[in-house]
Order: C-alpha cells, then sequence, then structure tokens
C-alpha cells in the first residue's frame, strides 16, 4: 500500500489507483462495525483534532467514531458561527491549533479553500470534511465506496446528481470522483442551481427530471438549503419539491436496479419523498456505515503511510 | 524666457538624445545632447541614455488615510507614487470618515503639503454621495472649493438610477467630472471572482461580467440623454469593450479607464485561493484581457489608472472569500505597462498618451509635452534595468500584489515634479 499525500483537500488530489486503495482498504475497516470488539490499535497514541467551524453532527460523528476505531485520540475545537461572522482570525485560530501538535486535523469551514489555507499553515495533515461550495471529498469517497460495494464494476454506470448543483460541495467532488472511476455522470437542476460553467464539467445537463431519470443506474439526492428561495432562485420550496423531489414516477424511468443516495440532512418531501428514502431501493444507511469505514481507510493512510514533511 | 536653473542631460526623448533646461518648475529648452556642452554652473542630472517620460497622471488611487493608516497613508502613497514616476494622483472618497465634506479633503491637501510639499501632488476626489451611502447627495460646490478635482461613489456603487442621474446633472455646476464605478450591485451579488470556470472550479460565488456591462449600459444612456460625460472607472470586460466603443461612435461623451492587470492577467491568477489576486472587478477571462488590449491601443479605452488599493499582509493572508478585494499599483505600474510594449501591444507613444496627456485633459492636471514651457515633471525610466519585486523595494506600505516575487524588466531611475528631484534611486 502506498500513500504520498500530505493532505487531502479535494478529489483532484487522487488518482484513480489512490481511490481504489482506499476502497480495498476500507472493506477491510468496514467488516470490523461486525466484530464484538469494534477497535484496533493501529493508530495508538495518535491525536486527531476534528474542527468543525461549520455544524455539522454527521460527518463530525463519522469521524470520530473512525479515529477511535483505530485508537486514535481525538479532540473537538468548535468554532460558534457567530464568532466567525465577527470576523474570527482563521490564521489565529491555525496557530492555536499547531501549538497544540496534533497528527491530523480533520476541518469543516464555512469558506471555501479554508482547508488549502490551512494546510499551507500547519505542519500536519489535513482533511478537509467540507469547506463551503467547493470540496467535500470524503462525503465523495464513501459515495463511491457505497456504490462500489453493491456494483460489480464502474463502467457502463449511470449516476445522476439531482439537486442544487451551484451550491454543492457533495455534487463538485462526487463528479471529480465518479469521472475518475469511468462513470457516466448527469446532473438534474433548474437552471437557477446549475454553475454558469456547468457545460464544462463532464457531465450531461439537465433541467427535466423526467429526461435526466432515465435510464439511470444510482441517484444522488442533493440537499436544497431553503433559504435558497429567498434569494430568487426559486419561486418556492412547493413548486421545487412538486417537479425536482425524487418521486415513485420518476422511478419508473430509470434501470429497475436502481441506487438512491443522499448525503444527509435530508429534507424529507422537499428532494426526495419519504417513502423512497426509506425504501429497499436507497442506500442511505449504508452511505452513513460506509462513511466510518472510508474515513477510518483514510486516517489509517495519513497516519501511518503518507510522507512526513 | 528666464535662465536655466538646471538640467537633465543625455535622456531619451522621441528617438533622440536630449538635454533638457529647466528654471522655475518649467522647461525653457530642449536641445540635442551633447556632451561637450558646458553647463558650468547648472545642477545636473544625467540620465545616461534612459527614456524621458512625462510624469504620470494616476486618476485613481486609494490612500487610506484618514482612517486605516496602517494600510497605507497619504505620506507612504506619495513616496510610492513618486518611486513608480507620478508626478500626479487623485485619490478616492472611500477613507473613513469618507471625503464627503471640505474638512477631510483639507486634512488630505494638507498632509500631502506637509509630507511631499515639492510633489508628486494629491487632488483628493470628493463623494458623490454623502457617506457614500447613495441616497444623498454630497456638497459638491464644497468639496471643489476645498480642492477635489473630481467625484465618485468608487467602491460603493450608487444603484439609485434617479439619485445617479442627479449627481451628473449637478456635478456640472462646480464643473467636476463624475467617475462612475461600473458594477450593477444587485447583479454582482457578492461575487468574489469572475463566474464562471474558476467560481466553478473554487466553488466561490461568482461575478458575472454583465454586473459590469450593465452599469455601463445605464451609464452610457444617462451620459447620451444628459449629454453631460460620464468617466468609467477600471473597466475589465469584453461586452463593456464593445458598448463603450459603440456610444463613442455614436458621440456619446463617455470616457473609461482600465489597469495593467486587467491587460496582464485572467482569473487563472485566482486558482489555489490566490489573494493577491483579489481585486474587484475581479480579474476576467483570457478573452476579457485581449479585448482591453485592443481597446486601450486604440483609445477606446481612454486611459490608464493603477486602482492602487493597498492591504496590510494580514489582511490578505486569509481564506479567500473573506480577503479584502484590492492590488497595491502605484510602485510596479510603470514597469507593467513597459512589458505591455516588450510585448508590442502598445508603444511608448500610447504609454505617453494613457499614462500622461489624456488624464491630464479629462482631470484639468498639467502636463508635461516636452517643449518650452511645460512643467518640468520628468519621469526617467531605464528600460534596461530588470528587478525583482520583493516587499522591501515597494515604497507602498501594501505588499499586495500578483507580481511580487516575479522579475519586471525597466524601473524608474528618478523622479523630477516641477524640476526639483523628488526620487531618485540609489
Ligand atoms: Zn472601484
Amino acid at each position: 500500500m502506498h500513500w504520498a499525500h500530505s493532505h487531502l483537500l479535494t478529489v483532484s488530489d487522487l488518482s484513480a489507483d489512490d481511490i481504489h486503495t482506499v476502497f480495498e482498504l476500507a472493506e477491510r475497516f468496514a467488516e470490523m462495525a461486525h466484530r464484538p470488539v469494534k477497535k484496533a490499535p493501529a493508530l495508538k497514541g495518535k491525536s486527531v483534532v476534528l474542527f468543525f467551524a461549520e455544524p455539522s453532527t454527521r460527518t463530525k460523528t463519522s469521524f470520530d467514531i473512525a479515529a477511535k476505531r483505530l485508537s486514535a485520540d481525538t479532540f473537538s475545537l468548535a468554532q460558534s458561527g457567530s464568532s466567525l461572522q465577527k470576523g474570527e482570525n482563521i490564521k489565529d485560530t491555525a496557530l492555536t491549533l499547531q501549538a497544540m501538535h496534533p497528527d491530523a486535523l480533520v476541518i469543516r469551514h464555512t469558506v471555501s479553500g479554508a482547508a488549502q489555507y490551512l494546510s499551507r499553515i500547519l505542519s500536519c495533515n489535513v482533511i478537509n470534511a467540507g469547506d463551503g461550495w467547493h470540496a467535500h471529498p470524503t462525503q465523495a469517497l464513501l459515495d463511491g465506496f457505497c456504490l462500489h460495494q453493491v456494483w460489480s464494476s464502474f463502467a457502463q454506470r449511470t449516476l445522476l446528481l439531482l439537486g442544487d448543483i451551484a451550491h454543492s460541495r457533495v455534487a463538485r467532488s462526487d463528479v471529480e470522483l465518479f469521472h475518475k472511476l469511468g462513470v457516466q455522470l448527469r446532473v438534474c437542476a433548474p437552471r437557477t442551481l446549475l454553475p454558469r460553467g456547468i457545460d464544462n464539467w463532464p457531465v450531461q445537463v439537465f433541467t427535466d427530471p423526467v429526461q435526466a431519470c432515465s435510464g439511470v443506474d444510482a441517484i444522488q439526492c442533493l440537499r436544497l438549503q431553503l433559504e435558497r428561495q429567498d434569494s430568487g432562485l426559486l419561486p418556492s420550496i412547493r413548486e421545487y419539491a412538486q417537479v425536482y423531489a425524487l418521486r415513485p414516477a420518476l422511478l419508473q424511468l430509470t434501470q429497475p436496479e436502481v441506487k438512491i443516495l443522499h448525503p444527509g440532512p435530508m429534507n424529507r418531501g422537499v428532494e426526495i419523498e419519504s417513502s423512497l428514502a426509506d425504501s429497499s431501493k436507497s442506500l442511505v444507511l449504508s452511505q452513513v456505515s460506509a462513511g466510518v469505514a472510508v474515513r477510518m481507510a483514510l486516517l489509517y493512510l495519513f497516519l501511518t503511510q503518507s510522507p512526513k514533511e | 524666457m528666464s535662465a536655466p536653473e538646471c538640467a537633465v542631460r543625455n535622456g531619451r526623448w522621441r528617438d533622440r538624445l536630449v538635454d533638457v533646461f529647466i528654471a522655475r518648475g518649467h522647461i525653457v529648452d530642449l536641445l540635442p545632447a551633447d556632451p561637450s556642452r558646458d553647463l558650468g554652473h547648472l545642477d545636473c542630472i544625467d540620465a545616461h541614455g534612459a527614456l524621458l517620460l512625462p510624469g504620470l497622471i494616476d486618476a485613481h488611487t486609494h490612500l487610506r488615510e484618514p482612517g486605516q493608516e496602517y494600510k497605507e497613508d497619504i505620506a507612504s502613497g506619495l513616496q510610492a507614487a513618486a518611486q513608480g514616476g507620478f508626478s500626479h494622483i487623485m485619490c478616492m472618497a472611500n477613507t473613513d470618515p469618507v471625503n464627503d465634506c471640505a474638512p477631510v479633503t483639507e486634512f488630505q491637501l494638507h498632509k500631502a503639503s506637509a509630507t511631499h510639499p515639492h510633489g508628486p501632488f494629491l487632488h483628493p476626489v470628493g463623494a458623490l454621495s454623502k457617506g457614500l451611502s447613495g441616497k444623498e447627495l454630497a456638497p459638491f460646490f464644497e468639496l471643489a472649493e476645498a480642492g477635489c478635482v473630481a467625484l465618485s461613489n468608487d467602491g460603493i456603487p450608487v444603484a439609485d438610477n434617479h439619485l445617479f442621474r442627479r449627481a451628473v446633472e449637478y456635478s456640472t455646476g462646480p464643473g467636476l467630472p463624475v467617475i462612475d464605478h461600473c458594477e450593477d450591485p444587485g447583479f454582482s451579488a457578492h461575487g468574489v471572482v469572475n463566474e464562471g470556470l474558476i467560481s466553478d472550479a473554487l466553488g466561490l460565488p461568482g461575478q458575472p461580467s454583465i454586473a459590469e456591462a450593465m452599469q455601463v449600459s445605464r451609464d452610457i444612456l444617462v451620459a447620451r440623454y444628459l449629454q453631460i460625460p460620464i468617466h468609467l472607472a477600471h473597466i475589465s470586460t469584453r461586452e463593456s469593450v464593445e458598448l463603450i466603443a459603440r456610444a463613442k461612435q455614436d458621440g456619446v461623451p463617455v470616457t473609461a479607464e482600465t489597469c495593467p492587470h486587467y491587460l496582464l492577467w485572467d482569473q487563472e491568477c485566482v486558482r489555489g485561493y490566490n489573494t493577491l489576486a483579489k481585486v474587484n472587478p475581479p480579474l476576467r477571462t483570457r478573452d476579457d484581457v485581449l479585448s482591453l488590449r485592443q481597446a486601450v491601443s486604440e483609445g477606446v479605452i481612454d486611459i490608464l489608472v493603477t486602482d492602487h488599493a493597498p492591504h496590510a499582509d494580514f489582511e490578505k493572508d486569509a481564506p479567500f472569500a473573506q480577503a479584502p478585494n484590492g492590488i497595491s499599483g502605484l510602485d510596479t505600474a510603470l514597469s507593467l505597462t513597459w512589458s505591455l510594449i516588450l510585448d508590442q501591444i502598445l508603444g511608448i507613444k500610447d504609454l505617453c498618451r494613457l499614462w500622461s496627456f489624456a488624464p491630464a485633459s479629462l482631470f484639468s492636471l498639467p502636463v508635461n509635452e516636452f517643449c518650452a514651457g511645460s512643467p518640468a515633471d520628468i519621469c526617467i525610466f531605464n528600460p534596461d534595468d530588470s528587478w525583482t519585486v520583493q516587499a522591501k523595494d515597494l515604497a507602498s506600505k501594501g505588499k499586495n500584489t500578483p507580481s511580487m516575487g516575479q522579475r519586471l524588466s525597466g524601473r524608474v531611475q528618478a523622479m523630477m515634479v516641477q524640476g526639483r528631484l523628488v526620487y531618485a534611486r540609489e
């Protein structure tokens, strides 16, 4: 196993081989969840700081469990939304973190580029757990791993990203990752929620979900920030839900074995009809389990294999 | 004609070597250089064959005083101007407090004459609206009398079309030109980079190029309707260039400026969240750069300005979206323009027009035309002196330029304003 990276900032840092290395390792770690004692000593004595400057219970808990299953110590550093708005200086926060000498830092931040910024200042491994609209590489890896577990191969597969693409770091990272894996990609959203340069992305673009869903093997529903309607991007949440929510009629058009994903947290009834989120086609809970396994794999790789600066 | 008091020898002007004789701050004679000529008692500067340029005029700088002297103050800004080859600079009103009344203008002029009594000279631009709020007109007569040479809401574009129209009309009373920051603030929607490939890749809110063109269109319509000139600040897009070209053909009284950074760099400079390249309007596409270059050489864009916007290092050392907009420009403007001459995009005549003759006529400032009677504002520029931009070499407190660490060709050797040496490189 070879891991040449000091940081995970975006999917573009990774080669297809790197991605498969993560998947292989994640497969081994996923199995641990079914043991009576869910702990291995691999990272004993390592410390991982979880710096979540934007609230996220789900991702933070996932990293926390992943680190603890490998016996690393975790330290949480919260930064409330309000102190950020007061212009708290991220450099000072970074230097404070540096003084604690962590082995790895997991960062979630509202500002695009925050992870990259910290990686320039800190001497530890930096793992981006989501920055602004920019990137969410561990989410993309877990989405990939999840489908890797149910599909024999990524070739000839079509994945649709349905929902707010423009403001989604998940969409950006998923597109990069699945493109590297050879998956055919589609995106579908109202034009107001598609980025201006979407024609340069390696995706087929749709504004009509009926066309977009036809024949796809998997659909990743993306969360709609409910305040989008206030900024003139949508007439109403109701109309959005009526047209763009994943609903049984749309599933009729897909491959019969279609898989449904959602990075969570879900707005049931807005981007996905509640019954579908709980259906047998849904991988939403597998995504959560896959998240822990993938993050264990990443922490393992970074803390034992990565080159030290 | 007065007897010469001093001379600049061996300077290159229009492909000839000349000796320039100066008295009482003005040129009294210009003769072919003659090393054997005995200048006896005269105070002489030897240009050693370097280029002589008229003193440059920067119609758009931000000097931060009063209010944010840690970024720049009038003394350091004027020092950067001297070192950059400028004899006159115009400073925008977005200080704290805003320059919307005589005491602020007078304070700035006092600081300038106290620290740089012999130049470069400062010409404040008064606010278009009180506090730059875009709600009430500032007192234009008061500002003119205190020494302002133009009016602008630069930094905070006026969204209210009615108020903007009234401002343009009222400005004719004191006779001050209006400079407009061309950005439809509703349409630019907090974009921090050009909308498109870069905003997509970096996950940053994008500013559409047509947010600028929309305001340009408005200003053209207002200028045509009122038949009153409006000057359009820091143009950065092809759409704007096309609108301005057509308006000029139709005889609409608009003029326009752009900055060296829009002629040299495109949005790719921002990759890696490079905050040194964060500027408003944002760096655009290569296509926009090419369109602007053509517009500048053809005179569609009338003048060059620096939009000198100094910031402290710690402010630029931040995640991209949180860093302030602006490039520090006075120290490097001429060397950057020189690179356009080396690339044969501009000629030396264009340089003199864009940086000196045209801004002087637009804002009624004195200009050196290298003939008897002209003010002796002379920039001695050595095109062969290449240098690597380093923080310690910039006189401005703002070290925020994407050319930091880059090698530039051509450097100001000395600067004379009204016959006095205000800067000489050791
Ligand atoms: Zn401006």
